[in-house]
């Protein structure tokens, strides 16, 4: 069994709720307790229905508004998998929330309303999943009960998107044909869909596999150096992070960055055990045959495929505070471990996140997403998001109010 | 990779960012299974060397005795630094007054304690055993949950957690709190008990004791729970789900001697871990208040 990890995106009116609510209450995730408590918030459909988008809003300001303000994350497990949800706004003055999400999901459901079909916002959320290059890509078309359910309109959706998928280059797109609200093809396939032929959204995401990019380099930032120093471990000196990518072998040659001294892979632990290779995930310990000079924020990374080091890049952001980027303030970039100092002097240009548009002469502001250009105090260890997309990936912090102000995902050389 | 290595993973990593981003950091241990797990995690993370954080116990002085046996045992076990916070001394200095009547509980009162605790020790992060699927406010909570120096919880000033970079930068006087068990649910810890042979104290598992009808639910026959005439006192089987203060938390009626019967258990019951808690039961967002307030 594995953990799938996905976020749905769509508006309230969309039936994004209502789509997780039908997920979890016919997985029978939802509990007597749980359910009771719904009751007694008497949130009811117009039929008369228990709300099953009560589920997902968790704080009082939502339940009072009857809108989802936050990133919400719920559980559910089947005989074949462990789900995480991330449950986002979709409105676009919630993109930094769908943004949070987005980043912590492998897949996306992108909610199209049967009757209104491709719209603005559908091609924002398939913006999203392009920039933090999800691995897939799946189209929940709903309300189908609405259209009668009636095939044309599946098929011209679908053809509706393809389009839209060629042009934002998303490689891995499916659809399905569902209605939340009535629990058609969630979990039980429909007999009022019987031209639809494929899984049920249930079905698909208990199977659905991904393509894994990084199987042949490895990173490893450093996050903590384990020095005992006691009497029976003396010279105890190991290395502790999580692995990015695969191929981390035992006598592996490798180059410490951004110092760029070369060593090689002594011994590999986990939980007091010896292993010949570290796979993608593990948080692991590791040991060099040279004693030099690491500590935290360091990178250790193969030496035949080595990792960028430079002091300037081109990245695509997005802004998460109401304050716009500021090209005169020293903010702090965060990847991974790693802190360093960074200025923002140029400001290419910012996408209309609806059509994809380039804008320039502008301010970035809050849920705005644009292409900027970076100057760091130091070297930053990094890859470009199209070889290494899990170490292209950064936070800025506002060294003022530490707040977390954008992410970045680096995209070229400056 | 598999689920349970996944989790494991992941929680391993969030313990060595707290290493790595704080000064003073601490466990915050409550002697139940969750805690218990961060501990296992914990030597995962750091062994051979020490941990960088002593566990901090916030006790109500009503704690099961069961708890606090295992506790001490635990911290001899793998010598590592426990400091305690009593609710008595904030009692005795006047911080708190002790409700009154038959409930009275001291669960509310430790928000207090544990507020005092972290001060006088000037701890920056303190880690938690909190689960997104114990409870919706929760389920809304970051990994990394900063906290002013009241201790309150905002959640409409959360910040943005994107990938697993966590930014632990705070001011003087904030803390945060640390969830690295976030993304788990209550099967996959009791899963990873089973799997990993983690000990856990005696009652969590069926046994016979005497229990009292309290509000529709059995309540250990203690004497903080001012037990009078009108009670009925019984001696059932029972084990508890989630291990608290003994005037707030409920047993379960059970057989479940071993991992596998409570694993079962669980997947068969249709209510929910904090439906055996009567500090969750006191309003739709009891929970979302206390932890404005500074609650775990």
């Amino acid at each position: 069994m594995n953990i799938l990890k996905f976020i749905t995106a769509g508006s309230v009116d969309d039936g994004k709720s209502t789509l997780i609510g039908r997920l979890l209450y016919d997985t029978n995730s939802i509990l007597d307790d749980q359910l009771e408590a719904i009751q007694k918030a008497n949130r009811k459909n117009d039929d008369g229905t228990v709300d099953l988008a009560i589920l997902t809003d968790g704080l009082k300001a939502e339940r009072e508004q009857g809108i989802t303000i936050d990133v919400a994350y719920k559980y559910f497990q089947t005989e074949r998998r462990k789900f995480i949800i991330a449950d986002a706004p979709g409105h676009i003055q919630y993109t930094r929330n769908m943004i949070t999400g987005a980043s912590n999901s492998d897949l996306i459901i992108i909610l199209v309303d049967a009757r209104k079909g491709v719209i603005e916002q559908t091609k924002r959320h398939s913006f999203i999943a392009k920039l933090l290059s999800l691995k897939q890509v799946l189209v929940c078309v709903n309300k189908m009960d609405m259209v009668d359910y009636e095939q044309a309109v599946f098929e011209n959706i679908k053809t509706d998107y393809e389009k839209l998928a060629r042009n934002l280059k998303l490689e891995h797109v499916d659809f399905i044909p569902v209605s939340a609200l009535k629990g058609d093809n969630i979990v039980a396939k429909s007999d009022r869909i019987s031209w639809y032929t494929g899984p049920t959204l249930l079905d698909y995401l208990e199977n659905v596999e991904f393509e894994e990019k990084n199987n042949s380099s490895w990173r490893f930032p450093v996050q903590w150096v384990i020095r005992p120093q006691t009497a029976e471990l003396p010279d105890y000196r190991g290395y502790a992070g999580r692995v990015l990518g695969e191929g981390l072998t035992v006598g592996d040659e490798v180059v410490v960055l951004p110092s760029g001294v070369r060593s090689s892979i002594k011994s590999i632990e986990l939980n007091q055990i010896e292993l010949d290779a570290a796979h993608n995930g593990q948080s692991v310990i590791l040991h060099l045959s040279d004693d030099i000079d690491i500590s935290r924020g360091d990178f250790i990374v193969s030496a035949t495929n080595a990792a960028l080091s430079e002091r300037s890049f081109e990245a695509n952001i997005s802004w998460f505070e109401n304050k716009a980027l500021d090209m005169n303030q020293v903010y702090l970039l965060q990847n991974h471990s790693k802190v360093t100092k960074i200025k923002i002097p140029e400001i290419l240009y910012k996408f209309d996140v609806n059509t994809q548009e380039r804008i320039y002469d502008e301010d970035i502001r809050l849920n705005d997403i644009g292409r900027i250009v970076v100057k760091a105090a130091d070297d930053v260890v990094f890859d470009l998001n199209r070889d290494f997309p899990e170490n292209a990936r950064a936070i800025i912090v506002d060294p003022r109010n530490n707040l977390t102000v954008g992410a970045l995902i680096v995209e070229d050389f400056a | 990779m598999d689920y349970l290595d996944h989790l494991e993973a992941e929680a391993i990593y969030i313990l060595r960012e707290v290493a790595g981003q704080f000064e003073n950091p601490a466990l915050l241990f409550s002697g139940g299974k969750d805690s218990i797990t961060l501990v296992h995690l914990a030597k995962k993370a750091f062994r051979p060397g020490k941990f960088p954080f002593p566990l901090v116990h916030i006790d109500t002085g009503h704690n099961f005795p069961e708890t606090i046996a295992f506790r001490d045992w635990l911290i001899e076990q793998t010598g590592e630094k426990l400091i305690v916070g009593l609710v008595q001394d904030s009692i005795n200095a006047g911080k708190v007054i002790e409700q009154k009547g038959k409930n009275a509980s001291r669960n509310p009162l430790q928000i207090v304690t544990l507020l005092d605790t972290i001060e006088k020790h000037s701890f920056d992060a303190c880690i938690g055993g909190a689960r997104r699927d114990e409870e919706k406010a929760r389920a809304k909570e970051r990994i990394f949950s900063v906290r002013d120096e009241f201790g309150q919880w905002d959640p409409k000033r959360q910040r943005p957690e994107l990938w697993n970079i966590f930014n632990g930068r705070i001011h003087k006087g904030e803390n945060v709190r640390v969830f690295p068990i976030s993304n788990w649910t209550e099967l996959d810890v009791w899963n990873y008990i089973k799997r990993e042979n983690i000990a856990l104290p005696s009652i969590y598992f069926s046994h016979e004791r005497d229990v009292v009808l309290r509000n529709g639910q059995w309540m250990a026959a203690a004497d903080c729970l001012n037990i009078d005439a009108e009670d009925r006192v019984e001696h059932r089987s029972v084990r508890f789900r989630t291990v608290g203060d003994m005037t707030c938390t409920a047993a379960v009626s059970s057989q479940a001697v071993e991992l596998d019967d409570i694993i079962a258990e669980i997947k068969a019951s249709t209510v929910s871990e904090r439906g055996a808690r009567m500090d969750d039961k006191v309003s739709e967002a009891a929970m979302e208040e206390r932890k404005k307030q500074g609650y775990f």
